[in-house]
């Protein structure tokens, strides 16, 4: 047994969390500084930056929305027994399927104040969901979304059906049997979705740029900024970062599937 | 004395169809039977992982399923234990909170694993505590899946073959723990087998299926093996 597996051992659920979540931030720490040094572009980091940090407040709870709504779905699609389903996961998963363009299209068409659903909307929320980065979490998550619900859906349908009876047996309400049952042993197939979801959030690029625009400071995320400056030296920076990012996100998430939580 | 199982019911699957009635009281009452006579589909009817088309289950005095009147009691609304075959534990929790989790009586994770901890020391799992399921052998994945059937403080408990996956030594050594755990435990089981020998040691008595019917049923005569009034876990001594 190796050295690294027997630490792991060794280590409690709070503390092997704890590790994951502080090799996550250190990753993306490295990769910034990584990024930062390999580069050579240090001259160019004011223009670097911002898109940098608008990508991570986006991609973030982008990724945490869309896996929320992706599981959600994914189980009720893997253990409901409704009519429809299948029609259900087709229309969850449009956003593979359709250009991303036509995503913007119709995000506008639902989220702008002008439409009766995006006036309805605004109202609700107390602002504006286009030309921000509300606009552009939402077209990332929607992007995310369908990785994650067939991917969901698929490894809880995998999981053994007689060990949740089992759980049953032991008094468990199925709200329990669920979160303490069938998540944790569906979390491989489930972080595979997460990861690609998570991918797909950090470099979508139609949608964002229909509904966010393609603001400096605001809503000029990574993608979106490489292609602004394609014929300047910082696309450089630029593209090593978001490598970096994604290396150091898929890294992270591929912990949490192995951890033996 | 209220009734620990009461059942008349009736379930078809396929060509096979089930047709049964019988009480339990107390002690250990094992379905005996060939292979494919309707057993463990009784078990599975009782725990309320099916649903018969007729018919009628009491567990403890309380109706459980009613199909005239559509009363199906959630499984884990039937204060049941069960033992399966392949011992069905939770292979991504530790052996402690795989029987923690059972454990209905008792409010706080730290109460829950006191009874779980003690149940863990009567089957003879009390160096498994932080194992996983899978490290664990075919013995002592039993053993545990006993404590986790006994720690819910089940009105009944169900064992469905518990024996039949093991080799012989370890069959010999479990039956007599299963017989000596139950019998202090004072809580009624219903235990299905194929094999005579471990009817005629572990039961009461003795119910015989065939092709899906009660065919028989025989008291075992015991010499009295000690009290077996309910006692909590924590007041048993080893």
């Amino acid at each position: 047994m190796s050295r690294g597996r027997d630490i792991a051992q060794s280590l409690g659920t709070r503390e092997k969390a704890a590790t994951v979540a502080v090799t996550v931030v250190v990753g993306l720490g490295a990769g910034y500084g990584l990024a930062h040094l390999l580069s050579g572009y240090i001259a160019y980091w004011g223009v670097v930056s911002g898109p940098f940090f608008v990508t991570l407040r986006v991609a973030i709870p982008a990724t945490v929305i869309a896996g929320i709504l992706g599981v959600a779905l994914g189980y009720a699609l893997a253990k409901g027994r409704f009519p429809g389903r299948d029609v259900l996961e087709s229309l969850g998963s449009l956003p593979i399927i359709l250009p991303p363009t036509v995503i913007g299209f119709y995000l506008l068409e639902v989220l702008s104040p002008g439409t009766q659903v995006g006036g309805f909307l605004t109202r609700v929320v107390g602002h504006e969901l286009v030309y921000n980065v509300y606009g552009c979490i939402i077209a990332s998550a929607l992007a995310g979304f369908p990785f994650m619900m067939r991917a969901a859906r698929s490894a809880i349908e995998g999981v053994d059906p007689l060990v949740e009876q089992a759980a049953r047996t032991m008094g468990l309400p199925n709200w329990r049997v669920a979160l303490l049952v069938t998540l944790p042993l569906a979390r491989r197939g489930i972080a595979a979705g997460l990861t690609i979801g998570c991918a797909r959030a950090l470099g979508e690029y139609g949608a964002t740029l229909m509904v966010g625009g393609d603001i400096n400071g605001k809503t000029r995320t990574m993608s979106l900024a490489i292609l602004d400056s394609f014929t300047t030296p910082e696309r450089n920076t630029m593209l090593l970062i978001l490598i970096l990012m994604a290396v150091a996100a898929m890294t992270g998430v591929g912990l949490l599937s192995r951890s033996r939580t | 004395m209220t009734t620990a199982l009461d059942v008349a019911m009736a379930r078809k699957v396929g060509e096979f169809e089930l047709d049964v009635a019988f009480t339990v009281e107390s002690g250990i009452s094992v379905l005996f039977g060939p292979s494919g006579a309707g057993k463990s589909l009784t078990l599975a009817l009782i725990a309320g992982l099916l649903r018969p088309d007729s018919g009628t289950i009491a567990i403890s005095g309380h109706l459980v399923t009613d199909c005239a009147s559509r009363l199906y009691v959630p499984t884990q609304g039937r204060r049941i234990g069960m033992v399966f075959q392949d011992g069905l534990l939770l292979p991504h929790r530790t052996v402690l909170d795989n029987v923690a989790l059972a454990v209905r009586q008792a409010k706080g994770r730290r109460a829950r694993r006191a009874i779980a901890r003690s149940w863990l020391e009567r089957v003879g799992a009390e160096a498994l505590l932080e194992r996983r399921p899978g490290s664990l052998s075919g013995g002592q994945r039993q053993r545990v899946a006993l404590a986790r059937g006994l720690a819910g403080d089940p009105a009944l408990v169900l064992l469905d073959e518990p024996l039949s996956a093991l080799d012989s030594p370890v069959r010999r050594e479990l039956r007599d723990l299963i017989r000596q755990v139950l019998v202090s435990s004072g809580i009624p089981a219903v235990l299905v087998t194929h094999d005579a020998d471990e009817a005629e040691e572990l039961g009461d008595e003795v119910i015989a299926y065939d092709v899906g019917r009660v065919t028989g049923r025989r008291t075992i005569e015991r010499p009295v093996e000690r009290d077996a009034s309910r006692a909590a876990p924590e007041d048993e001594s080893r």
